[in-house]
């Protein structure tokens, strides 16, 4: 069952009354990839801005239908590998090449080995290391932006007290448009949900402020 | 929607792939077995997993090998504290033979994790779906198998204490690592791979633990699970940039994996002893190490789909692709030996010649044989689809693939420092107990962290299977009219 408890975001205001939290947002629930696909089209033709559409796995054509715009990640990623290249280049060739004193955190001197006649500056040798630190660089970047971009971690989200949709994470296909949306008018935005062919519509509340 | 197990047994299991007619080795696709057996819905994929975790307590198997693994785990805390305190003479080192189970295991447990890479990551770039059933064990598999590798190369330096001089940290001596050094190319070569596959492992994980936060039905549960799905809500937007960085890991890992192997190859290739000087050894052992980790996905591909009733999820199909990679990799290393003895004899000379003579009918004559046997003959078997897709029989030649394969390090390693270029430094080497408690206490510790990982998380990746299941696609079942939203929504 779908309860609609609407509350426009102007009404309450500020801390509310008890008990009467403000609106987050109206959540569609529908059931096949399909519909989903053909709900985000509809959404986003109607002009929403400040909408989402929440699924188990990542579905085919959805960036398309919603309109998302490619990141920019791999250049960031690609940024950081040749900081890693770089960086592996002249942590080598300073610590074991060269015998002056630079101040890294703590003032180091380089060391130049002499290992069995190879030169000083010996750039073959180097290659492994430079390779890893590219890749560790580039890896561990991808991951951490891609979650800060992402906005996560965090610690919750009024979508995640909702208990309809938690079936998000399991075989549900979800909807979301936020109150802050320009668009949104209380009442109209659950009739056009509505009118997409969802199982249920159904508002989320914001989470309680502490006080 | 209740959370109650749906047939733990038989019921769920299609009899097509027990012993019906499997048709996935023909070339044409459509005829291919489905990757997900007997379920429709999204829904009952996520049951079939989260139930291994949800349930009350594991399966009574379960205990048993815990108890056994984390006994040997005992062992092997303290076989390291005894030689900690007492110094590495409590291992059979001696003057010619100054690596022996050491390295060996070192590099057998390096190679076991190549598989769980090569599975998330090259298979993943070839598009083949079938990698979503085992990739998320598989890759746990690779970080537990580097974790019992990094044990060794950290223990047997001596100085335990000291151990951080191999990083590039500024110290009172004033002293750098030397970076010409293969043995430094490999310190950064399996931290960078620890790190990267822990990150992969970890993002793909990611939305699974929502999964099970989402489904937690006790307080501890959702905190413990949604501390680590980092807020994680299913967003496209989210999707978007996911997808991407995963392409991007996946990109990272695959020079990654091909280049670690190399580097643990370095160690010997570089040097000039007799055995090891040869530049067949990095693709020789990027293979081998593939082999051996495929052998050991097997190994535990086939209890844990038993014991926890993925058996639709992790089907006949999956087991028998493995065993084909098993054949590829094994003819590549035997291809590898026969070229190693011929090259041998070609090259003339003179020392080589005598290195590989003496593998086979020296000393260590028996240790030679059985890594040819295991890894050699073992695999050829898997020519035939009757043995490719028999339970007991590939479960038993992945055990003959995994001995041969510790056998092969062994062989490299210690009949090659054991009979160098003069006769009057030859000696043999024998392990001693403690040599075998550590090798031991390895494998409970790997062991141990395996079935903690199949009890407390997603042991498949459940975002990843419904992706590539038939309903996924938003246009399935289009033809049979799929037009009656509207109606089905009006009573919301």
């Amino acid at each position: 069952m779908s309860t609609l408890v609407t509350t426009p975001r102007e009404s309450t205001g500020g801390s509310g009354v008890p008990g009467h939290r403000r609106v987050y947002g109206v959540i569609a629930e529908f059931e096949t990839p399909g519909a989903i696909l053909k709900a985000a089209e509809q959404v986003r033709l109607a002009g929403y801005r400040w909408w989402d559409c929440c699924t188990p796995f990542p579905v085919h054509g959805l960036d398309k239908a919603m309109g998302v715009k490619n990141t920019i990640l791999p250049w960031l990623v690609f940024g950081a590998g040749a900081t890693g290249t770089t960086v592996a280049f002249l942590l080598q060739s300073f610590t074991n090449s060269f015998d002056f004193t630079i101040w890294a955190m703590v003032w180091v001197t380089g060391y130049p080995f002499l290992i069995s006649g190879k030169p000083l500056l010996s750039l073959p040798a180097f290659i492994p290391v430079m390779f890893e630190l590219t890749i560790l660089l580039a890896a561990t970047s991808c991951f951490g932006l891609m979650f800060l971009f992402n906005g996560l971690p965090r610690h919750s989200h009024p979508l995640l007290a909702n208990d309809r949709f938690r079936r998000v994470t399991n075989d549900r296909f979800f909807v979301v448009i936020e109150t802050r949306d320009p668009r949104y008018r209380p009442g109209h935005t659950e009739e056009f949900l509505r009118s997409l062919g969802p199982v249920a519509v159904e508002a989320v509340e914001e989470e309680p402020c502490p006080e | 929607m209740s959370t109650l197990p749906v047939g733990m047994g038989g019921s769920g299991i299609a009899p097509a792939t027990i012993g019906g007619e499997i048709d996935n080795t023909g070339s044409h696709p459509g005829r291919r077995e489905p990757l997900v057996l007997g379920m429709d819905t999204f829904g009952e994929v996520t049951r079939t997993v989260c139930r291994v975790t949800e349930a009350k307590r594991p399966p009574f198997a379960w205990y048993i090998a815990f108890g056994l693994s984390v006994s040997l785990v005992g062992l092997l805390g303290f076989c390291v504290l005894y030689l900690i305190a007492t110094g590495v003479g409590v291992w059979g080192l001696n003057n010619p033979v100054m690596w022996a189970f050491d390295i060996t295991n070192f590099v057998f447990w390096i190679g076991i994790g190549h598989a769980g890479t090569l599975i998330s990551a090259i298979l993943f770039l070839f598009r083949q779906k079938w990698r979503t059933g085992i990739n998320r064990f598989a890759e746990a598999m690779t970080i537990f198998a580097v974790m019992c590798a990094g044990i060794f190369p950290a223990i047997h330096v001596g100085r335990v204490w000291v151990v951080y001089w191999l990083f590039p940290i500024p110290n009172q001596m004033e002293m750098w690592p030397q970076f010409r050094s293969p043995l430094l190319w490999d310190v950064f070569a399996v931290s960078t791979y620890f790190t990267v596959s822990l990150l992969f492992w970890f993002a793909g994980m990611v939305p699974d633990l929502a999964t099970l936060r989402d489904r937690a039905t006790t307080k501890f549960r959702q905190f413990a699970y949604g501390l680590f799905a980092l807020g994680w809500r299913g967003s496209n937007r989210h999707w978007h940039r996911y997808e991407r960085a995963y392409l991007l890991l996946a990109a990272l890992s695959t020079p990654l994996v091909l280049s670690v192997h190399s580097v643990v190859s370095f160690d010997f290739a570089t040097s000039q002893l007799p055995g090891w000087h040869t530049t067949i050894f990095p693709p020789y052992f990027v293979a081998g190490a593939i082999f051996s980790g495929f052998a050991m996905v097997v190994t535990l591909a086939v209890p844990a789909r038993e014991m926890f009733g993925l058996k639709n999820l992790i089907t006949l199909r999956h087991l028998d692709n493995m065993n084909k990679i098993i054949l590829v990799t094994g003819c590549m290393v035997g291809y590898a030996y026969g070229m190693e003895f011929f090259i041998a004899w070609y090259s003339g000379a003179l020392y080589e010649k005598f290195a590989f003579i003496n593998r086979a009918f020296g000393q260590y004559w028996w240790a030679y044989w059985i890594m040819v046997s295991c890894n050699v003959i073992t695999p050829q078997l898997f020519w035939f689809k009757a043995i490719r897709t028999s339970i007991p029989l590939m479960f038993i030649l992945s055990l003959f693939v995994n001995v041969g394969m510790w056998f092969e390090r062994y062989v490299i390693i210690v009949t090659s420092l054991a009979n160098d270029f003069l006769p009057s430094s030859w000696d043999r080497f024998i392990p001693t107990w403690v040599d075998i408690g550590t090798m031991l206490g390895a494998f409970g510790l790997f062991f141990t962290l395996f079935l903690l990982f199949c009890r407390f998380l997603p042991m498949i990746a459940m975002a990843e299977v419904k992706a590539v299941m038939p309903q996924a696609d938003p246009h399935f079942g289009e033809d049979h009219g799929d037009h009656d939203h509207a109606a089905k929504g009006s009573h919301a």
